[in-house]
């Protein structure tokens, strides 16, 4: 009662690789992203930067199989995501503020649907076990519409954790946090990543959060990368002192020979 | 590092991947269940179109018949029947088509795309809502028909429950449709979620035989598996018997339309996940 497992992921693959992605909204429109390629390794947190419709949400999309590229090829975790997305699924996971939870479900009861959803082991145990780590215990058995922006936060979080997943996704995860609570989380990711080797990839507006974060950052403009580089790499190639001028430098199309001395 | 997260070890039991299927699809059907443990008046709302169409019709037969006190006649058993086993087909599509839209209304499409569900696990935990929906919303009126007007549904024996099964499936297939509608076109078709079933009783030969329709609908009427369920619940209470030619060509008929429909909600899902649509579906 056995089967072969279609496409075998190869060992020590990278975390993500995207090879040449273009992604058009229809024939005649303009590329949402275009001729992207980069390969992220397991272990480290990359960001993705770029203003509103750079291409971050598409990119996003597209590494979760929820869009599929005009052209190009991804693949996560080793997983050809054309041919065998829910085997990177199943090992993957995602967080966003702008996707919600049910809000009339407790959060015992959102965190219970997704261990079922991803199949996971002992899930009354992981549940107490996040619960526990993201301060969430007291909240269980609240009903997820009746929490605070920093509350759900931590609730997506535990949500988008409740698998163990090896890749994790997060589209802007301290959106609309006071500076407090976005430390916070900033802190328990830098963490977590420390403790199990999670790879993860961000995309945020917050330039001091992709700064302390991630070890390399995409800039993207108009679907395309237009820079990339360590945060500290980019500030010494730029000649600027945070990550927001650089990204203000890139939006406007400023190189550093026309910046003012 | 983590071997809880069942990741792929060269060879998968076929035994494992059927039992987190089932898991997933419970997921699913939890995440209903909570939902409608914490919500009374969608309990409620459940029974009370049924009831309240069990309570209008039965009185209607009662004036009809002209005996008000002898319901129990063969005209009151045609069509209480036609509305309890009619309820049972647009309950069906309505428990499909609004578990999808739940999600859509709560927003939590993208988590549910983004986890290892599958297409079809997503279909089988929707059909297994309906299911949980029609049994919940149809029993009290099969319960009200007994006590009010002392029609039994079960009196036309057990093929009943095959009658049931006939009316589920073309509930699912046409659910199908209407998913696929939603998927297309956003939640803009929600609309056809509670009237498209509806559209279709006048060709169904709910409460009359095909035969009364005109010629040229009859083969409209033929192509639903609706029409036979009714053309055979009528002969197992007029005259006793087992339409077993109409019972063959209703589950036929669910088979193709479901097949139909099913592609059509592959091909849908697809174009959705190409257009970027499942990432704001509500809109």
């Amino acid at each position: 009662m056995t089967k072969p497992v279609p496409a075998q992921p190869a060992a020590g693959a990278p975390a993500i690789l995207a090879d040449h992605l273009t992604k058009r909204y229809a024939p005649d429109a303009p590329p949402a992203v275009e001729d992207l390629s980069f390969a992220m390794p397991r272990g480290a947190t990359w960001g993705l930067l770029g203003g509103n419709g750079a291409g971050k949400t598409t990119t996003i999309a597209m590494l979760l199989g929820l869009l599929v590229p005009s052209a190009g090829r991804i693949t996560c975790l080793g997983h050809d995501m054309a041919r065998n997305r829910f085997a990177a699924l199943a090992r993957m996971n995602f967080s966003s503020p702008y996707i919600a939870l049910p809000s009339r479900l407790s959060v015992g009861e959102n965190l219970r649907v997704y261990a079922h959803l991803y199949d996971v082991p002992l899930a009354e145990k992981r549940i107490a076990e996040l619960a526990a780590q993201l301060q969430l215990t007291e909240l269980l058995d609240r009903p997820a519409g009746q929490l605070s922006a920093g509350q759900k936060t931590r609730v997506a979080l535990a949500k988008a954790l409740v698998n163990r997943p090896e890749l994790l996704l997060l589209d802007e995860p301290t959106a609309s946090l006071d500076p407090d609570t976005g430390d916070w989380v900033r802190s328990w990711l830098e963490r977590y990543r420390a403790e199990t080797g999670c790879s993860i990839l961000l995309a945020s507006h917050n330039m001091g959060e992709v700064e302390r974060l991630c070890a390399h950052v995409l800039m993207l403009k108009q679907g395309q990368v237009v820079d990339q580089g360590s945060p500290a790499s980019l500030l010494e190639k730029y000649g600027r002192d945070d990550l927001e001028e650089v990204f203000l430098d890139i939006a406007r199309g400023r190189r550093r020979e026309e910046m003012p001395a | 590092m983590r071997p809880e997260t069942g990741q792929a070890t060269g060879q998968t039991s076929l035994l494992d991947e059927g039992r987190a299927a089932l898991r997933r699809i419970w997921g699913l059907v939890y995440r209903h269940l909570a939902l409608y443990r914490r919500s009374w008046p969608r309990v409620l709302e459940l029974m009370y179109w049924p009831v309240l169409q069990m309570i209008v019709w039965g009185f209607v037969t009662a004036y009809l018949a002209g005996v008000q006190n002898d319901v129990t006649s063969v005209a009151a058993g045609v069509l209480l029947g036609g509305v309890l086993l009619w309820e049972v087909a647009l309950r069906s599509q309505m428990g499909f088509s609004i578990s999808f839209l739940e999600e859509i209304w709560s927003r939590n499409l993208g988590h549910v795309f983004v986890s290892p569900l599958r297409p079809r696990e997503l279909v089988a935990g929707l059909m297994a809502m309906s299911v949980i929906r029609v049994i919940v919303g149809v029993t009290p009126a099969v319960l009200l028909a007994w006590l009010l007007y002392a029609f039994g549904l079960f009196a036309m024996g057990p093929v009943v429950v095959a009658f049931f099964a006939a009316l589920l499936m073309m509930g699912w297939a046409v659910a199908l449709g209407v998913t696929s509608l939603l998927l297309r076109y956003g939640a803009g078709a929600e609309a056809l979620a509670w009237s498209v079933l509806f559209g279709l009783t006048p060709v169904a030969a709910v409460f009359y035989p095909v035969a009364i329709l005109p010629a040229w609908l009859q083969p409209v009427a033929l192509a639903l598996p609706a029409a036979h369920v009714f053309e055979g619940m009528r002969m197992a209470l007029l005259q006793h018997q087992i339409a077993w030619g109409h019972l063959l060509a209703a589950f036929l008929l669910d088979a193709l339309w479901l097949a139909v429909m099913g592609w059509i909600f592959m091909r849908q899902f697809q174009g959705a996940r190409v257009r970027g649509a499942l990432l704001n579906i509500g809109e």
